[in-house]
């Protein structure tokens, strides 16, 4: 079990300072990733799930005060310990990453061939006709047309769809342990979406890479992801498998994410379901639950005391003897509601329309 | 349906771009009926021509030909006032709430702005008008005297609509109002849209290319590929029998938020992206990325027809499209 293990982030805490004071970005968050696994991280903007997997690869070190505490583990060993120069031979090589937007990622300077070889002789020092070769391989596979013709144009002469594909071969060309995608899908149609997923899906049975996705599609996250962490203002608040999240969540924001999501398979109910207000200021953060101002089942004890991760079994029992390991990769839920004492225990709600009609 | 009063029509119309390769047919014969009171979900991919239909609606481009009809007016043989009238009764809500305020002026200033130029309200009137419009889309006092650089995305798409609500529109053109919000915030826009057009009988032209979503706010359904419109039916109808191979494809690459669903899902792949407007083929505009296409379908472009009562489609193998 142990040496499946990929990659762990223990307790990570990230803030900025700013003018306005200090913005607690990210508030001690633990994940895992094992390997040949695809996880997602959902959450709404500003939740710090964007800036929780840039510290990951580098981008948010301890030299500019921000991460300020927490272990990120890439087959045990502490990333946050490694010098620049150190993690310079893992970025690109054995951690990469696909960014959201396509249309400004891409250098327009250069040829996309050269920029899809750039890492490749980067890391391996090898020669140019040597990093054609392979980056011509990573293209077929991942069905760009014409890649030969494809590699001599400028980003501005391809479309969104194959931008984003070539994104995806620059991520891939180092056969990089963990890929990170980041709204690889946000800023494409529906379509093109449709492709991106489908290519992302596959790479899992071609290559041997194992996926953090970032969305705040909960779409996207029901097709490619293995287990699911929700976000919210800076915390996990609720962790599982793809299936006991959409099907049996146990968070009232899982709730209103899943409910907000219009569903073409379901009747259209008079109004959609939507959180009211803003998630909060995190200059200035909740002393109790940051949910509690947005949560209709808030009790007093919400908005004093921060909520417990609550464990559940296959049972769907509340464990509270879990721990390490098995705590780790169990369902849980950050949320009073679901703590034994709360006579409430059982959720004011279950998600509606359930797949098998429940 | 039928004794609904038609509030704009669209006959025919082209709305054509010079470019150095040739001629960019953007919109290119659009044929809509639009009632009041009604909402119309403009939906396509990026690059089918849909905004600028939307702004050719806007009286922002000329169309090349083809008539755009206001209440039976021709918008274009409008004298000086009837411009005028024109531009309070139909309003705009823009797809980027970042790009569409001006970071100069404070949230009072922008409401107002239009009611000042069309002399609606005066001294303290305005300001409480102004105060009335923020209030309606769920933004209060404090929130008048701030600039659009404090607030965040949802709040400055409010913003947006309380501006297009000002002047006490008829017809609201929505392009892709919530494509920049989150998922949560998304619905909160969708359902005050909802709430406003209850209250002061709006009509809507919402422009997006998310399909799932524009299910919750429109009454009827266009979609558009390539500056034509492929399909046009009833909102619930569409989703439970469509015929063109395009639509198929659209609804079937979105996904549904549950994995059990997915895994049993069939789904259309189309290949490669939508094929430059400029130089269109020949015959029906998807023939080169339709499964279904035959020879005809190169060669001859499909009439949009009516294949069952208040049902709109444009392809020469409709009838056989049905089960599939």
């Amino acid at each position: 079990m142990e040496n499946n293990r990929l990659l762990e982030v223990k307790n990570l805490v990230v803030s900025f300072d700013t003018f306005q004071g200090v913005v607690q970005a990210v508030r001690g968050v633990t994940w895992h990733l094992n390997k040949k696994e695809t996880i997602a991280i959902v959450g709404e903007s500003g939740c710090g799930k964007t800036v929780s997997i840039q510290t990951v690869i580098g981008l948010n070190s301890k030299a500019n005060g921000s991460v300020r505490n927490g272990e990120i583990l890439l087959e045990g060993k502490n990333l946050l310990d490694l010098s620049v120069s150190e993690m310079r031979k893992l970025q690109g090589n054995q951690l990469s990453i696909i960014f959201q937007d396509p249309f400004t990622f891409l250098n327009p300077t250069m040829t996309v061939g050269e920029q899809i070889m750039e890492p490749f002789i980067q890391h391996y020092h090898v020669s140019k006709s040597e990093a054609r070769e392979k980056a011509i391989e990573i293209l077929k596979l991942i069905s760009l047309p014409q890649p030969e013709e494809n590699m001599k144009r400028y980003p501005h002469q391809l479309s969104g769809g194959m931008r984003q594909r070539i994104m995806v071969a620059m991520a891939l060309i180092c056969n990089p342990k963990v890929l990170f995608a980041d709204e690889p899908t946000t800023a494409l149609d529906v379509t093109i979406q449709a492709q991106i997923i489908e290519l992302m899906n596959s790479l899992k049975e071609k290559v041997d890479t194992s996926i953090v996705l970032i969305t705040h599609d909960m779409g996207v996250v029901a097709n490619m992801a293995d287990r699911i962490y929700v976000m919210y203002a800076g915390q996990i608040v609720e962790h599982g498998d793809s299936d006991t999240v959409f099907h049996n969540p146990k968070h009232p924001y899982t709730w209103g994410l899943l409910n907000s999501v219009p569903r073409l398979d379901k009747k259209v109910a008079d109004d959609l379901y939507s959180i009211p207000g803003t998630p909060p200021d995190l200059i200035a953060p909740p002393k109790g639950c940051a949910f509690a101002a947005r949560c209709k089942y808030a009790m007093n004890i919400c908005k004093d005391c921060q909520p417990p991760q609550i464990h559940f079994d296959e049972n769907d029992e509340v464990c509270l003897s879990l721990s390490g390991q098995a705590a780790e990769n169990s369902h849980y839920a950050s949320c009073w509601l679901n703590h034994p004492e709360c006579i409430r225990r059982n959720g004011p709600v279950k998600r509606e329309g359930n797949a098998d009609g429940k | 349906m039928e004794n609904k009063k038609v509030i704009l029509e669209l006959k025919d119309v082209k709305t054509y771009f010079r470019v150095p390769r040739g001629v960019l047919k953007a919109v290119n014969g659009v044929n809509l009926t639009m009632y009041e009171g009604e909402t119309i979900g403009l939906v396509g991919e990026s690059g089918c021509g849909k905004s600028t239909l939307g702004k050719t609606i806007m009286r922002l481009y000329r169309p090349d030909s083809g008539e755009v009809l206001y209440n039976g007016q021709d918008i274009w043989k409008y004298n000086k006032r009837e411009k005028k009238e024109y531009s309070k009764n139909v309003q705009m809500i823009f797809q980027d709430p970042y790009a569409c305020l001006d970071p100069l002026c404070v949230v009072s200033d922008i409401v107002a702005e239009g009611m000042k130029i069309h002399k609606m309200y005066k001294g303290e009137e305005l300001e409480k008008r102004v105060l009335e419009l923020l209030a309606m889309v769920g933004l209060n006092k404090t929130h008048a005297s701030r600039f659009p650089h404090e607030f965040s995305g949802g709040q400055r798409q409010r913003i947006g609509i309380a501006r297009a609500l000002s002047l006490e529109p008829k017809l609201i053109v929505c392009d892709e109002p919530i494509s920049a919000l989150d998922v949560s915030i998304q619905a909160q826009v969708v359902n005050l849209l909802k709430n406003l057009q209850k209250e002061m009988g709006l009509s809507y032209l919402f422009i997006t290319h998310d399909l799932s979503m524009v299910r919750q706010i429109s009454d009827r359904i266009a979609v558009m590929y390539l500056g034509s419109l492929v399909e046009i039916a009833d909102s619930e109808d569409i989703y439970v029998k469509n015929y063109h191979p395009y639509t198929k494809a659209l609804l079937s690459a979105i996904p549904i938020a549950d994995p059990a669903v997915e895994r049993e899902r069939q789904r259309i792949l189309l290949q490669g992206d939508v094929p430059s407007p400029v130089n269109l083929p020949a015959g029906c505009n998807f023939c080169n990325r339709c499964p279904y296409a035959t020879e005809q379908c190169r060669s001859v472009k499909p009439e949009l027809r009516e294949i069952e009562p208040g049902h709109m489609v444009a392809c020469h193998r409709a009838e056989e499209m049905k089960g599939k």
